[in-house]
C-alpha cells in the first residue's frame, strides 16, 4: 500500500510521462490497445513504486514496466496465435531501390528528398506496420534509446534473438518505406512513367 | 589492418551496428576499411544515419485529446487502486 505523498509522486511522474508512454504503448501494442496497456502499466508500477530507488530515474522506470507489461500479454497471446510468417527481407536495400528505380530524375539529393516526403504521421504509419517482434526492439532502441542488452533484458530474449531481430526490423522498416511511397504516390516508378 | 577484406552485402549488414558503436573491435574495423574504399557503402552509410533520424520523430504528437483526459482522470483516480 503506498503512502499518500508516494501516491501522489507517482501520480505527478505519470501525468508528466503521459505523452512518451502513450506513444511507446502505440508503438508497441498498436493503436488499439495502447489506452488500456498504460493503464495496465501504472497500476503495476502503483504496486513496485516502492522498489524505485531514484526518483529521478522515473521516466525510464515507468517505460521498462510498461515493457514488461507488453511483453507478458504477448507471451499469452502467442500461446495460440500463430507465427506470422515473415518472408526473406535479407537482401532489401532502400538505399539501393532508390538508386535503382530513379524516382525523382531531376534530382541531385534522391535519398534526401525520398525521406522528406514523409510526415511523422507517415512513418507512424509505416512503423505500427511491422509484426510487433520486430517493431518492438526497433522502438526500443531507436524511438527509445534502450541499449541492445537491456532490450534482451526486457523481452527476456537471448541478445543475438534480439540483434537479429533489429537487423530484420530494420530492413523490414525500409521494405514497408519503400512500400507506402509507392501506395501514396511518394514516387514516380520508371515502369509507370515509361507507359506515359 | 583486418584479416579480410569484407563484401559491400556484409558491410551494409553490419552499418546500423557501426552507428550505434554495437559491433566488436574487429567487426567494426573491418566496416570501417570497407568504407575508406567503397563510395557506394558510404552513401549507404549516410541514408542509414538518416533513416535512423526518421525512426526518432516517429512519437511526435501521438496523444489524442480524449485519451490524454481519459488517462489523466484514470491517474488522478490511482489513490483508489489497491
Amino acid at each position: 500500500m503506498l503512502t499518500a505523498s508516494d501516491t501522489a509522486a507517482l501520480q505527478q511522474l505519470a501525468r508528466d510521462e503521459l505523452p512518451g508512454l502513450y506513444g511507446l504503448a502505440r508503438h508497441l501494442a498498436g493503436p488499439n490497445e495502447a489506452e488500456d496497456l498504460v493503464q495496465e502499466a501504472l497500476l503495476r508500477a502503483c504496486e513496485s513504486f516502492g522498489s524505485l530507488r531514484e526518483h529521478r530515474a522515473g521516466a525510464r522506470w515507468l517505460r521498462v514496466i510498461l515493457t514488461n507489461v507488453w511483453r507478458d500479454r504477448v507471451r499469452k497471446e502467442t500461446r495460440t496465435a500463430r507465427e506470422v510468417p515473415v518472408d526473406d527481407v535479407e537482401a532489401f536495400s532502400l538505399y539501393r531501390v532508390l538508386v535503382d528505380e530513379d524516382p525523382y530524375p531531376y534530382s541531385d539529393t534522391l535519398h534526401l528528398d525520398f525521406l522528406g516526403a514523409f510526415t511523422d504521421g507517415d512513418v507512424d504509419t509505416v512503423l505500427l506496420r511491422l509484426p510487433p517482434r520486430y517493431r518492438a526492439p526497433l522502438v526500443l532502441r531507436y524511438v527509445e534509446g534502450f541499449a541492445t542488452r537491456q532490450i534482451a533484458q526486457l523481452l527476456e530474449l537471448p541478445l543475438g534473438t534480439v540483434l537479429s531481430q533489429l537487423h530484420r526490423g530494420r530492413k523490414l522498416f525500409e521494405r514497408a518505406m519503400w512500400d507506402y511511397a509507392d501506395e501514396c504516390g511518394f514516387v514516380a516508378r520508371r515502369d509507370a512513367a515509361r507507359s506515359v | 589492418m583486418v584479416d579480410r577484406m569484407i563484401s559491400c552485402v556484409e558491410a551494409v549488414r553490419h552499418l546500423w551496428e557501426f552507428l550505434d558503436q554495437g559491433l566488436p573491435d574487429d567487426a567494426n574495423q573491418a566496416v570501417e576499411e570497407h568504407l575508406a574504399r567503397c563510395v557506394r557503402c558510404c552513401g549507404e552509410l549516410e541514408f542509414a544515419r538518416k533513416l535512423r533520424g526518421v525512426l526518432r520523430t516517429a512519437t511526435a504528437g501521438q496523444l489524442p485529446d480524449d485519451v490524454r483526459g481519459r488517462l489523466a482522470g484514470f491517474i488522478d483516480d490511482l489513490d483508489h487502486a489497491e
